[in-house]
């Protein structure tokens, strides 16, 4: 057995989250995650996946980041540093957007939640958590705006899957039916202070809970009680990234990054160039949707249990025209998937990888590979 | 961990069971199938087959990573496991039975002296 498998570093240095507990007795596989320590497994990732897709799963997120921005400039901040239109947002809205450099290139993708006329959260990506409070900061200049990492206020547990809403319908007063997609709500679920949000990353209907640490626990102790007879595991961040690619979703570093801009990722629902006010990377990315990008995002499958893992160069004929950039098993189509950069110009009925000397071919699919139901 | 009494072992992680003249059965260890994760793909030599000990014979592939698995023995493959073409978490679930990977014949058997015993792999196989 080759050696690279086994992982055998000193994970003292990396950070927890308040479930780390929950999750290590529970059979939680600890890796490192972006500096933290957290379950990439518990049973099984496949397992795990497929659980989620037929009934339920309970994902600990609280690695992610979240700021505050709030002042009576805080709709026009936003504006100037974010691709979506926050001005059009109601109190209660919850928004994908991406914050983007001069260039075009992402430095996150993040949602954007209105608590109220003048304040909004945040929601950023784990691993630019740093970089995205520095970016913030670095262009509040001429804003009547404070902005605040609040990261240490909560922790975060994903509920995701066709029985999750009935879960937490049994563990709260709202009435669920009235918290529509994309939408969100503070109120109690099992007696605990929660921000619920009606989104997810899996392609299944469920929600994203907000929780004081202090009650992270308790919270998921509760939901887990009441899931289990249904079907609900905790998963890890193994079939996270599964299931999101099933779902054709991007993965900030993979999909998108600092090169790799929305227009080449077809990302551009989330990008509102007509929005009045000037945001940073406007110009560019005007430009490149008006000119086509010189190179796409372009999803896989392969027809074949080999997964092309990302870096490995796509070929046409043999010579190279982009790398994969995302690649897994996907258990519901029983076969591996993926995404890749390519040049714009390459004859997509042709991608191919080379695995160990292997030609393996890459079919280009449209997304999601499976059909969602959030 | 699981580290059956009966079987040999290498440092690379497999393990040998001895079927009797010169034949044996080959397949990796519970540490192994545990390291890797979900196993979705076991790439499997042809019976017939010869490699030398140390050798790369196959590879088995997990959603983490793929890990290239080495001949414990000079030896010739006399079958492979053909369900793990559509059930390779076999190796997951049954690492030293259902999930056996290659049946071989030894081509010099005095080299299966040189294997661990279980006891030796065990000092090996720590997490």
């Amino acid at each position: 057995m080759g050696g690279r498998a086994f992982l055998h570093g000193a994970m003292s240095e990396l950070r927890r989250t308040p479930l780390y507990e929950f999750n290590a007795s529970r059979g939680g596989r600890m890796v490192d995650f972006a500096g933290w320590e957290m379950p990439v497994q518990f049973a099984s990732i496949v397992d795990e996946h497929k659980a989620t897709r037929s009934a339920a799963g309970l994902f600990d997120v609280s690695h992610m980041g979240e700021a505050l921005v709030t002042g009576p400039e805080a709709v026009a901040y936003l504006d100037s540093v974010l691709t979506n239109d926050i001005s059009k947002m109601t109190t209660g809205r919850v928004v994908y957007s991406l914050m983007c450099y001069d260039s075009g290139g992402v430095v996150d993708d993040l949602l954007v939640y209105r608590k109220g006329e003048s304040e909004f959260l945040l929601c950023l990506n784990a691993s630019n958590t740093g970089k995205d409070m520095e970016w913030l900061q670095a262009h509040r200049a001429g804003f009547d705006v404070d902005i605040s990492d609040v990261s240490d206020r909560y922790a975060l547990l994903a509920l995701q899957g066709p029985v999750a809403l009935k879960i937490l319908g049994a563990l709260t007063d709202l009435d669920l039916s009235d918290l529509k997609y994309y939408w969100f709500a503070e109120t109690q679920v099992a007696g605990i202070d929660c921000l619920i949000s009606r989104t997810g990353y899996t392609g299944e209907s469920g929600v994203e809970l907000f929780v004081a640490p202090e009650n992270a626990t308790a919270l998921a102790e509760a939901v887990l009680e009441e899931g289990e007879p249904l079907g609900l595991v905790l998963a890890g961040l193994g079939a996270r990234d599964s299931l999101r690619l099933e779902a054709g979703y991007s993965l900030y570093g993979h999909e998108i990054d600092q090169d790799i801009s929305p227009v080449q990722a077809n990302l551009m629902w989330t990008v509102k160039l007509n929005k009045e006010p000037d945001f940073i990377g406007k110009k560019a990315l005007t430009m490149e949707n008006a000119n086509g990008p010189a190179k796409r995002i372009v999803f896989f499958k392969t027809g074949s249990r080999r997964i092309a893992r990302s870096g490995t160069e796509v070929l046409v004929e043999g010579s190279p025209v982009g790398r994969v950039v995302s690649g897994t098993f996907s258990p519901q189509l029983n076969e591996a998937i993926g995404s890749a950069l390519v040049n714009s110009d390459a004859q997509l009925e042709e991608l191919s990888v080379d695995m160990r000397g292997k030609s393996v071919r890459l079919f280009a699919t449209k997304p999601p590979f499976i059909e969602l139901n959030p | 961990m699981n580290i059956p009494p009966d079987l040999k072992y290498t440092k690379d992680h497999e393990w040998l069971k001895l079927l009797g003249d010169g034949e044996a059965l080959v397949g990796i260890t519970d540490f192994a199938q545990q390291s890797l994760g979900d196993i979705t793909f076991v790439e499997i030599p042809e019976a017939g087959d010869q490699f030398d000990a140390g050798a790369t014979f196959g590879v088995v592939e997990s959603v983490k990573a793929a890990s290239d698995l080495y001949m414990p023995i000079d030896a010739e493959v006399l079958e492979s496991n053909a369900a793990l073409e559509d059930a390779p978490e076999q190796v997951n679930q049954s690492p030293f039975s259902e999930g056996w990977i290659i049946k071989v014949r030894a081509t010099d058997p005095s080299q299966l002296d040189g294997l661990l015993d279980a006891s030796a792999y065990a000092e090996i196989a720590k997490d």
